[in-house]
C-alpha cells in the first residue's frame, strides 16, 4: 500500500488556534521557538529531497534525452491510463461512499453501526492483497475495467470515513428549513445536504487520487500499466536510469496537478453553524418498504470488499496446508516488519513534534510554507522517494547506503503527515496556559512543553504513531527499493512468492498483514466517530 | 533509535548464523573443495538474480558444507547489475549471481570482477563461460514457445521467433517484455540479427504481444485460453509439470531450434566482486556453485534449469540441452543497456 493520508477536513469546527496567536507571537523571538523552529525547519528541508532530486535529475540529464525520454508515446499511453484510472474510479468511490454513509447515518437501516464499521475495515486489507484474491476468483479480471473494479473496493473507505464523519455533524434544523419551505427529500438532499459535504468530498477523493497515483502492486497483478508500475519496470531494467527518473518526474507533476485540481475544488468557502445552543441529533429517515433493497447495497459492498479478499485467503491457506506456514521465514519477516513499524511510527511522530508545535503555537506564514513542504512530499508516490533516496545515498551518503537508516528515512518523509495531523490536533488542545504556568513554576521552556503539552497530547500521538505503524507494515514499493540486505517484511515476502505464482505460499503473509492492521483499522474508525462527538 | 534497531537486527542474523554454524559443525565435516577457507562472522553478500527458491537452496547447501554464511539480496538481472556499477567499489555485493548473461557482461566491462580461480573455471566447459574467465555459468535455460493445445496445432506454430512480427499474430502471443529474462532473448536477436531487424521485430510486439509481468503469468494466461501462445523459458512448464499442472496442464512447448534466435540458450552466471572483502569465502561460494554440490541441486531440485558443469547432469524430464540446435552467442557480446534503450524506444518500458 502507498504512502499518503491527507488530513480529513473538518467541517464546522471552532478554529481552535485562533485564540493564541497572542501568545504564540510573544514567544515566538524566545529561544524555545528558535530551537523549535530549526527542527521544523531540518524536516522541511529533508522533505524537499525527493524533490530536488527529480528537478536535479532532469537539470543533469540534458534537455534533448529529457523530451526524448518523456514527449513519446509511451509516456502518453501512461498518462492516458492513469488519468483513466483516476476519473473513472474516484466518482464511482464517491457516489459509493455517500450512499453508504448516508444509509448508516440517516437512515433505521438494520445493523447500521455494524454496517458502519464494515464499511472501514476493508483498509485493513493491503491494495495488493485485494488484487491478489479478484485475480484468484476472475483470472480473466485485467486492464481499466479489473483496475477501476479493485480499485473502488480497496480505497472507497477513504471517502466513506470523512463522508460518514461530516455527515454525522450536520445540523439537521437546515434541512427541516429548506423542507418547510417546500422542498422534497431529493431536492434536500442535492440542495442542502450534499454541498454541505463538499469539504469531505474532495478531501476523500483527493487522498484516494493520490493512491491511485502511488499504488504498485495492485495494478501489477490485474495488468494495468501506470507511471508507477512503469517506474519500477525501468528500475528493474536500468536501475536508476534517466528514464525511470523522467517518468518519476512527470508522475511527481501528476500529483501537483491533482493537489491543486483538489484546492480548486475546496474553494475558500466554509460552511459553519450559527445560532445558539447545540444542534439536536437528525432523525433518522425510515425506509420501509425499501429496507431489504438498501440492505443489498451494504450487503453487497462487504461481499466485494471483505468476502473476496477473505473467503480467497481462506481458500489458498486450506489448499497450502501446513506446508505453507514455514515459520523459519514468516517469524523473521514478522519481527522485521513489526521492528521496522514501531522504529518509523516513534521516529515520524518525534519529528512531527517541532512542526505540530510550531503551527498551533506560533502559526505564521512561514510556519505554514514549512509545513507545506511535508505533506507535499507525504503526496507523493513511494516510487518516486524511493528512487531519489537510493541515488542520493549511493552517491553521496554510502555509509547510510542499504542500511534501515535509509528505510527509515523512507518512511518518515512518506508518513510524516500522519504522525503530524494527529499530533496537531493533540496539540491544540492542551491549553497553552497550563504551559506557562509550568514556565512560572520555574521549568524552563522546553521541559514545559514536555512535561504539560507533549503528556496532553499523547493520545493523539499514539493514533497519529498507529496510522504510520499501518503505513509502514503495508509499504510495498519503496521496501523493495530500499530494504537493508536480508530484510523481508511480510508485504516483500508475500510479493516475492505472488510474483512466482506461488498463491498459496503468499497466503500466510498477506493474512498476518490483515491481523496486523486490523486493530489499526479500528483506531481509525474510532477515532472518526469520535471527532463527531459519537 | 535507528541504531538501536539495525545493531539489533544484525545481532538477530548473528545469532542465527552461530545456530546454523554449530548445526553445520556438528552435522557435517567440512566439504573438500572450500577446507582452507575459515567462516568469517559476517559471512558473504550474494546479489541474487536468480529465483529466489534455487538461490536459497543453493545456499543453505553451501552454508551446510563450509560453514559460510550467505546473505541474499534478491532482484532482478539488470537491476542488480547496474547496481553493482553504481555503488562501483563500495558495493557491499560479495558475490553476483544472475539469470542471465547481458547483466554479467554489463558488471565485467565495468571491470568490477575478479578473476576466478582456475579450478573453479575447470568445472564448466568453455562454451558456457567467457574467454577471460571473469565469471562462470552456473546453470542454463532455454527459449521456447509455449502454447494452448486447444488454440494451435503443430502446423500452425511459428517456425522462427521472428514470425511473431507478422501481423497475422496481432493480439495472438504474450511475453514478460520488462523482465531480464525476455530482455536476455532480445540481445540475443540483437547479436544475431541486428539492431535494424531487432527494432523493427520490438515495434511489431509492441503491436502484436500482450505484455505480462513474469513469466509464470504468460505460461497461466496460455494454460487458460486468454492467449494462444508467449515467448518464456523452459523451466516454468516443466515446474508447474512437477508439481500440479494446474497452471500448464492446456500447454505444450514449441523448440524453434535450427539456431533460430528463438532457439536461445540463456547462460545464468556468477562471478566475484573485485571489491569483496570476503574474496575468499565468495571465491569458495561460486566454485561450490559451479561443481558438483551445486550443479545437483539443479538435477535433483525443483528448478527445472540446465545443469551446466563438466559431467554434470540436468533433470531427467528435460530435453538434452545437445539437441536443442540453439545459436552461437558470445555471452559477453549481450548488451542489456542497448536493449533497454531499444525497448523504451519502441514503447514497452
Amino acid at each position: 500500500m502507498s504512502a499518503i493520508l491527507v488530513s480529513f477536513p473538518v467541517v464546522g469546527t471552532v478554529p481552535v488556534a485562533a485564540g493564541l496567536p497572542p501568545a504564540g507571537s510573544r514567544l515566538r523571538r524566545k529561544r524555545p521557538v528558535s530551537w523549535v523552529g530549526s527542527a521544523a525547519m531540518v524536516m522541511a528541508l529533508l522533505s524537499l529531497v525527493p524533490l530536488g532530486f527529480v528537478v536535479w535529475a532532469a537539470l543533469n540529464t540534458g534537455w534533448p534525452t529529457v523530451s526524448a525520454l518523456i514527449f513519446r508515446p509511451r509516456v502518453a499511453e501512461l498518462l492516458l491510463n492513469t488519468a483513466l484510472l483516476v476519473v473513472c474510479t474516484v466518482p464511482v468511490c464517491a457516489v459509493l461512499a455517500v450512499a453508504l454513509a448516508w444509509l448508516t447515518e440517516r437512515s433505521d437501516l438494520p445493523g447500521a453501526r455494524i454496517w458502519s464499521w464494515l464499511a472501514v475495515a476493508p483498509l485493513a486489507v493491503p491494495a495488493f492483497v485485494h488484487s491478489y484474491a479478484w485475480i484468484t476468483v476472475a483470472p480473466g479480471l485485467q486492464g481499466l475495467a479489473g483496475g477501476v473494479l479493485v480499485s473502488v473496493v480497496a480505497y472507497f473507505p477513504f471517502l466513506y470515513l470523512p463522508v460518514s464523519a461530516a455527515l454525522r455533524r450536520l445540523d439537521p434544523g437546515m434541512e427541516d428549513t429548506a423542507a418547510s419551505l417546500g422542498l422534497g427529500p431529493w431536492r434536500v438532499f442535492f440542495r442542502v445536504v450534499l454541498p454541505q459535504l463538499r469539504l469531505a468530498l474532495c478531501g476523500g477523493a483527493l487522498l484516494v487520487g493520490l493512491h491511485l497515483l502511488a499504488e504498485y502492486g495492485l495494478y501489477v497483478m490485474i495488468r494495468f500499466d501506470t507511471f508507477t508500475t512503469a517506474i519500477v519496470d525501468q528500475f528493474q531494467s536500468s536501475y536508476n536510469g534517466p528514464a525511470a527518473n523522467m517518468l518519476s518526474g512527470v508522475l511527481v507533476l501528476c500529483c501537483f496537478a491533482l493537489l491543486s485540481l483538489e484546492s480548486w475544488a475546496r474553494g475558500d468557502a466554509r460552511y459553519a453553524r450559527v445560532g445558539t445552543g447545540a444542534a439536536r441529533l437528525p432523525l433518522l429517515r425510515r425506509l420501509r418498504g425499501t429496507t431489504a433493497l438498501c440492505l443489498a447495497l451494504p450487503v453487497l459492498t462487504t461481499a466485494l470488499a471483505l468476502g473476496v479478499p477473505l473467503v480467497t485467503l481462506g481458500r489458498w491457506l486450506a489448499a497450502g496446508g501446513a506446508a505453507v506456514w514455514r515459520l523459519d521465514e514468516i517469524w523473521p519477516a514478522v519481527w522485521q516488519t513489526l521492528a521496522l513499524g514501531v522504529a518509523g511510527a516513534l521516529l515520524t511522530t518525534l519529528a512531527a513534534v517541532p512542526m505540530a508545535w510550531l503551527s498551533i503555537r506560533a502559526p505564521g506564514r512561514f510556519q505554514r510554507v514549512l509545513e507545506a513542504c511535508n505533506y507535499l512530499v507525504g503526496s507523493l508516490p513511494g516510487v518516486v522517494v524511493a528512487l531519489a533516496l537510493v541515488t542520493v545515498t549511493v552517491r553521496v551518503a554510502m555509509p547510510i547506503y542499504q542500511t534501515a537508516v535509509t528505510v527509515l528515512l523512507a518512511y518518515l518523509l512518506m508518513f510524516l503527515p500522519r504522525a503530524l495531523i494527529s499530533l496537531r490536533a493533540g496539540i491544540a488542545q492542551a491549553p497553552v496556559e497550563l504551559e506557562h504556568a509550568a514556565r512560572s513554576l520555574g521549568r524552563t521552556p522546553a521541559q514545559a512543553i514536555w512535561a504539560i503539552t507533549m503528556r496532553l497530547a499523547a493520545p493523539s500521538a499514539a493514533a497519529g504513531a498507529a496510522l504510520v505503524a499501518l503505513g509502514i507494515t503495508n509499504e510495498l514499493t519503496a521496501t523493495l527499493l530500499l530494504a537493508p540486505n536480508g530484510t523481508h517484511t511480510l508485504a516483500t515476502s508475500f510479493w516475492a512468492y505472488s510474483s512466482e505464482i506461488d498463491y498459496a505460499a503468499a497466503a500466510p503473509y498477506a493474512l498476518i498483514m490483515v491481523l496486523l492492521s486490523l486493530p489499526m483499522t479500528w483506531l481509525l474508525y474510532t477515532q472518526s466517530k469520535r471527532t463527531a462527538g459519537r | 533509535m535507528t541504531f538501536t534497531l539495525s545493531r539489533s537486527c544484525s545481532r538477530l542474523v548473528t545469532g542465527a548464523a552461530s545456530v546454523a554454524l554449530g548445526a553445520a559443525l556438528m552435522a557435517a565435516p567440512l566439504a573438500a573443495s572450500a577446507q582452507a577457507v575459515t567462516p568469517s562472522q559476517e559471512g558473504i553478500v550474494v546479489y541474487n538474480a536468480q529465483h529466489t527458491s534455487l538461490t536459497k537452496a543453493w545456499a543453505d547447501g553451501f552454508t551446510r558444507d563450509t560453514g559460510i554464511k550467505v546473505t541474499l539480496r534478491n532482484g532482478s538481472d539488470t537491476e542488480l547489475g547496474n547496481q553493482i556499477v553504481q555503488e562501483g567499489t563500495a558495493s557491499p555485493a560479495d558475490v553476483f549471481l544472475t539469470e542471465n548473461s547481458p547483466a554479467m557482461a554489463l558488471v565485467d566491462s565495468a571491470g568490477l570482477f575478479a578473476p576466478l580461480a582456475t579450478d573453479t573455471l575447470a568445472l564448466v566447459p568453455s562454451n558456457f563461460r567467457p574467454a577471460n574467465g571473469h565469471w562462470v555459468g552456473i546453470a542454463a535455460r532455454s527459449t521456447v514457445f509455449v502454447y494452448n493445445k486447444s488454440k494451435l496445432t503443430t502446423a500452425q506454430l511459428p517456425k522462427s521467433m521472428m514470425d511473431l512480427a507478422n501481423p497475422s499474430w496481432k493480439g495472438r502471443w504474450a511475453a514478460s517484455p520488462a523482465g531480464a529474462d525476455f530482455q536476455a532473448i532480445v540481445s540475443a536477436m540483437l547479436e544475431l540479427k541486428g539492431e535494424v531487424a531487432t527494432a523493427a521485430w520490438l515495434k511489431a510486439m509492441k503491436v502484436n504481444a500482450i505484455a505480462y509481468k513474469g513469466n509464470g503469468v504468460v505460461l497461466k494466461a496460455v494454460n487458460a485460453g486468454q492467449i494462444d501462445g508467449g515467448i518464456i523459458y523452459h523451466y516454468y512448464r516443466a515446474g508447474d509439470q512437477a508439481k500440479t499442472g494446474e497452471n500448464s496442464n492446456n500447454t505444450e512447448v514449441h523448440y524453434f531450434r535450427n539456431q533460430d534466435p528463438g532457439a536461445f540458450v540463456s547462460i545464468s552466471g556468477g562471478g566475484v566482486l573485485a571489491s569483496s572483502k570476503h574474496k575468499a569465502e565468495a571465491q569458495a561460494f561460486v566454485q561450490w556453485v559451479a561443481g558438483k554440490g551445486g550443479q545437483d541441486v539443479l538435477k535433483n531440485g525443483d528448478s527445472y534449469e540446465y545443469a551446466v558443469g563438466n559431467g554434470a547432469q540436468s533433470n531427467r524430464r528435460l530435453v538434452p540441452l545437445a539437441e536443442l540446435q540453439a545459436p552461437l552467442v558470445e555471452p559477453t557480446r549481450l548488451n542489456s543497456k542497448k536493449v533497454s534503450d531499444l525497448m523504451t524506444l519502441a514503447g514497452m518500458l
